[in-house]
Order: structure tokens, then sequence, then C-alpha cells
């Protein structure tokens, strides 16, 4: 862990542009730890394979066949049939494009909201400060699950809620990692030098505090969006997932547990896709913050 | 102390009343008349009426607030929708196996999580170390109805060696069978957070210099690590769980589910699929008074733990 960042005392790297000095800093803590690697890698085949999702799968996901119900794994049918006949796979495949997208939704949702209100609160300070960071205790204490699920139960379980849903639930996390870097910064000398230049607060706030704690966020983003795949896929198996025939892996694992006695595949199949796209995102989350924050040492 | 808990419990009456609002205002928003969606389509003009008055709905909004407050004071939940039993009454029945259940399961993180997160510390960067930081991440992978199908699977319905549907009562035998495989499920996840914050507190507390210290007058390694190094990263460790807490609270809705085991988790899940509006009501505001509760506990807690914390 050799590279030095922002929130670190001591030497500063030349800053050419905030851009680049984003994508040395994002760059060298992937290479401090090679899981990080591994990580983005396996996840970034999952988002290849849902894009090319309806050129690759074999069968048509929505397609009923009695028939071929409840059919094991074969040749034909690589993770089996389930109850309608319908093939797993090309369940599977289509299904990660829910998943991904509500993922990435809800964590760039929650990233920049929480963001704001974190940067707002810490810049800001006093009292505005305190009442909004006991708003976000509150809602930071509260199971994120059973918040989630309330909400998308009363307004219904459209793509968008669901969305809005997860988001709501993880901004509290993203404004306090945003207003501790803002708080340590405002009182360093390039604010005061651009106060003193007579820029405004937001010019000051986007143009040279973001690009600050901008790597924190988007390691932070990666956590989080492996939280946001695990919730939808929790509340899909609740049943307050995207609404059927649309697959999803929570859905698909909601209808394999009715015939879990004699067809396991129907279950196992959708856990391992959830399981594989939390850990790879898990995988780079982790070694990333490793690499960007020394102090945390991989802290749960 | 007693100034930093009078204001620490003031905070969480606060945070209480936020909560009530907020339950308040969700359940008025929702689009359509709750009593017509209760009642369904085919319902007479009269019912409709009838249940608005039963529910209090007629009533302007800044009195149905006032009365919703007032009842929620007084532990008056108002009556299930469905079982037209009192919510409370039906809270108060499935309690203890949810509290039965997190307990017991936190117990096991810790049992597990602490010991092998010291282990991971002082074998910084070796095989210990990897392992138990890989197979933590993994635990925090698993959503948790999906590590606990794989359990149901595997020593349920593969091995037969407890029941599929998990709610004895009565005997210790039926007990242990019912509870075993709800309480590892989440268990291996709340061990999976606990090893990762004992590490890295740990970590942090073995670089101190009274350790050193420690080690340079002779005390022996194992006493410095369990004794002099563990009680102080004790602290970070029991704030996370505090805050844990919270998801182990979802986690356990979700394990209730797959268990098929009675509990919040059974209740609320009911409710939401019959629009049992005042039973969702009555579930949110128990959520939040055990999350206040538990917030309160975790930081006289901290103070035990810690005779340096000064409360301010």
């Amino acid at each position: 862990m050799t590279d030095t960042l922002a929130t670190s005392p001591g030497p500063s790297p030349p800053r050419r542009s905030p851009a680049l000095y984003l994508w040395r800093s994002v760059l060298s803590a992937f290479n401090a730890n090679k899981t990080s690697w591994v990580g983005l890698v396996i996840f970034l085949i999952v988002v290849v394979l849902a894009i090319l999702a309806p050129l690759i799968a074999p069968q048509d996901p929505l397609e009923q066949n009695v028939l071929e119900r409840l059919k094991p794994p074969s040749a034909e049918f690589w993770f089996g049939t389930d109850n309608f006949g319908r093939d797993i796979l090309s369940r599977l495949l289509v299904g990660a494009r829910i998943s991904l997208v509500i993922g990435i939704a809800s964590t760039l949702l929650a990233m920049i909201g929480g963001s704001i209100i974190g940067m707002f609160a810490g810049w800001r300070g006093g009292r505005i400060d305190t009442i909004i960071m006991q708003v976000m205790d509150i809602l930071l204490a509260f199971p994120s699950l059973i918040l989630g699920l309330i909400i998308v139960a009363m307004l219904g379980p459209s793509l968008l809620n669901i969305i809005v849903a997860i988001a709501l639930t993880s901004i509290p996390p993203f404004a306090r990692i945003a207003r501790a870097p803002t708080i340590a910064m405002k009182e360093r000398e390039f604010v005061d030098a651009c106060r003193a230049l007579g820029f405004s607060d937001l010019r000051i706030l986007a143009g040279h505090i973001l690009p600050n704690i901008l790597p924190e966020i988007l390691v932070m983003g990666s956590l989080w969006m492996a939280n946001a795949i695990r919730t939808e896929a929790s509340l899909a198996f609740i049943g307050l997932g995207v609404k059927p025939p649309t697959p999803t892996w929570g859905g698909m694992i909601r209808e394999g547990f009715e015939n879990i006695l004699d067809s396991s595949w129907l279950v196992l199949a959708p856990s391992a896709a959830i399981l594989i796209v939390v850990f790879a995102l898990n995988l780079l989350g982790d070694g990333l913050r490793d690499a960007i924050d020394p102090k945390l040492k991989g802290e749960g | 102390m007693t100034a930093f808990l009078i204001r620490r419990l003031g905070f969480a009456l606060i945070t209480l009343f936020a909560v009530l609002t907020l339950v308040f205002v969700l359940v008025r928003i929702v689009p359509g008349d709750p009593a017509q969606v209760i009642l369904g389509d085919q319902a007479s003009r009269e019912a409709i009426e009838a249940l608005r008055e039963r529910l209090g709905l007629n009533l302007p909004l800044h009195q149905q607030y006032a009365v919703f407050l007032w009842g929620a004071l007084k532990g008056d939940w108002g009556v299930s929708m469905i079982s037209g039993r009192p919510v409370i009454q039906e809270v108060l029945n499935v309690l203890p196996w949810t509290i039965e259940l997190t307990l017991l399961s936190l117990v096991m993180g810790i049992a597990v999580g602490v010991p092998l997160g010291v282990a991971a510390a002082v074998r910084r960067n070796r095989f210990t170390d990897y392992a138990a930081r890989i197979g933590s991440l993994l635990g925090l992978s698993f959503p948790p109805f999906v590590s606990a199908l794989l359990l149901l699977l595997a020593f349920a319905i593969g091995l037969r060696w407890f029941p599929v549907i998990s709610g004895g009562r009565g005997s210790f035998d039926a007990w242990y069978q019912s509870i075993t495989l709800p309480a590892i499920n989440l268990g291996i996840i709340s061990a999976a957070y606990i090893t990762r914050v004992t590490r890295s507190a740990m970590l942090e507390v073995l670089q101190e210099d009274y350790v050193r210290t420690a080690r340079a007058k002779g005390v022996p390694w194992v006493v410095v690590v369990w004794r002099h190094a563990l009680r102080n990263a004790l602290i970070p460790v029991i704030t996370i769980i505090g805050l844990y807490l919270g998801i182990l609270i979802g986690n356990s809705v979700l394990t209730e589910i797959v268990f098929s085991r009675p509990g919040l988790g059974k209740l609320i899940i009911g409710a939401l699929n019959q629009r049992d509006y005042p039973m969702l009501q009555g579930m949110m505001v128990i959520y939040t008074l055990v999350v206040v509760v538990v917030n309160l506990a975790t930081d006289i807690a901290y103070g035990i733990a810690d005779p340096r914390v000064k409360f301010q």
C-alpha cells in the first residue's frame, strides 16, 4: 500500500486534473490488492452475459412447455426446467438484467443522494449538520430489509419503486462517508484560496472537494451494490419483486421453493447466481477499500 | 453518566416519535382508500363507510394522528383486520420465538467470530488470516434465505437430521430440533460480520504502545492478546454488533419464512400479503422499539467495556 491519497496526510501526488487524479488512485488501489481484480473480472463477465442474454439464451425464457416441466439438468437444459417447463439457464441469463439494473440504479441513486446530503451537512456544519446526521443515524439503525419491504409493499412492486426503496435504505452510509472528509477539507488552504478567488460554494464543493472524496464513495459503491442486489433478491423471494412472468433470481427461488423436496435444481441455480455476483462485488469492494484506506484494513 | 443516559433516552424517544410519524404518513399515502382495498371491489358503500368509521378514517387527519399516537403510547395498536385480535397480542405471541432465535444466533456469532477475528489479526497476512477473510466475505455474500435454503436442503431434506418445518416446542428435544438450523443460518452471517470487525479492531490495537510495553516487560503473548488487546478492541466490536442487530432482525424475517418458523417475520409477511394495515403499523412500531432499545443497550455496554468513555 504505497499509494498516497487525499484523505491521508503526507506528500500529495502532483495534481494535474481531478479526473486524472481519480483515475490514478483507483488504478493503484486495484494493483495493491489482487482480489479486487478477481472480483471485477467475475462481475464484468456477468454484466456481459446479461447484456448478451437475448442473443445467447438457448430458449425463450418465457415460453411454457408442459411436456418438459420439472426436467432435471441435462444436455438440452443445462440447469433443468421449472414448473412451467421454462428453461432455467435462459431465465437466469435474462434475470441477471433485473438484478444488475436494480443494483446499479439504486446504488447510483444512493451514492448521489447520500453524497449531496453528506457534503451539505459537513459544509454547513452546526445545527443543520447535527439534525441531518441524526436523521441518518435513525435510518441507518432501522432494519433496511423491513424498511424496503414496507416501502415496496405500500408503493407496489414496480421496477422503479424497488429501485427507490433500496436506494433510500442505503443513503445514510454514503452521507456519512461524504461528510467526514468534507469537514476535514473545508479547513484546508486550497479551500481558503478558492474562497479568496470568489468561487461559489457549489463550485468549491463540486469542483474541488468532490474529486477528493470520490474514490472512497466509489469503493463503498461496489460494496453497497452487493447489498442492493442481495436486498432485491430478498424482496423478490418474499414476493415483492418485479412482477412475473419477468424472471428475477429471487422470484425463481420463490417459485422453486414450492418444489424443493424433489426438484432442488430449481433453487440451486439461481442461488448460485446471486451468490457469485454478490461475492464478486464484495471481493472487488473489499480489496479496493483495503487499498484506499490502509487504516481500515478490511473492516466489515 | 446519568446526564448521558438521559440524553440518549431523549434521543431514543425522538426517534420513536419520528418513526411513528413516518408510519402514519406512509400508511396514508397509499394510493386508494384502505377501507376499499381491504374490502375489495365488490364491497357495498355502507360496508366501506362502516369500516372507515371503525378504522377512524372518517376523522380529520390531525385527529387521526392524535388518536394514532395516543393509541401507540397506550399500547393500543388497533385490531388485526384478519384475525380480529388486538395487534399487540398477536405481536407478543410470536415475539419470544424471534427473540430466542436472534439472541441464540448472536451468541453463536460472538462465540465463533471473536476468536476467529483475533486469530486472523494475530496471524496477519498468513493462511489463517486469508482463510478467515475470504470465509467471512463469503458468509457476508449469502442472502440469508439462500443460506437457509442450502441448510434446509442439506440437513433437513438430504440427511434428514432435522424436520423441514421448525416450530417445535414442549420438550428439549423438539426445541433443539427446531431451532438448530435457523440459529446456525443466522449465526453464520453474524459470525462473518463479527470476525471482520474483531480482526480490524485487533489489528489497530496490536500496534499500540501499551501492547509493546506489555510484551517488553515479559507478559506472555497469549495474555497480551486476550487480556490487554482484546479488551480494548471490544469497543468498536460492540458498536458494530449494535448496528448489526438491525440487519439481524431483517435477516430473521427471511430465515423464519424458509424454515416455516413462527415469529415476527411470518407475521409481517402475512400482514403484507393480506393488506392488514393495523398489523403493519404495529409491526413498524415494534421494530422501531426494538431498534431504539438495542441502540440504548449498545451505548450502555460501551460504557461498561471502556471505563474511559466519559459519556459526553
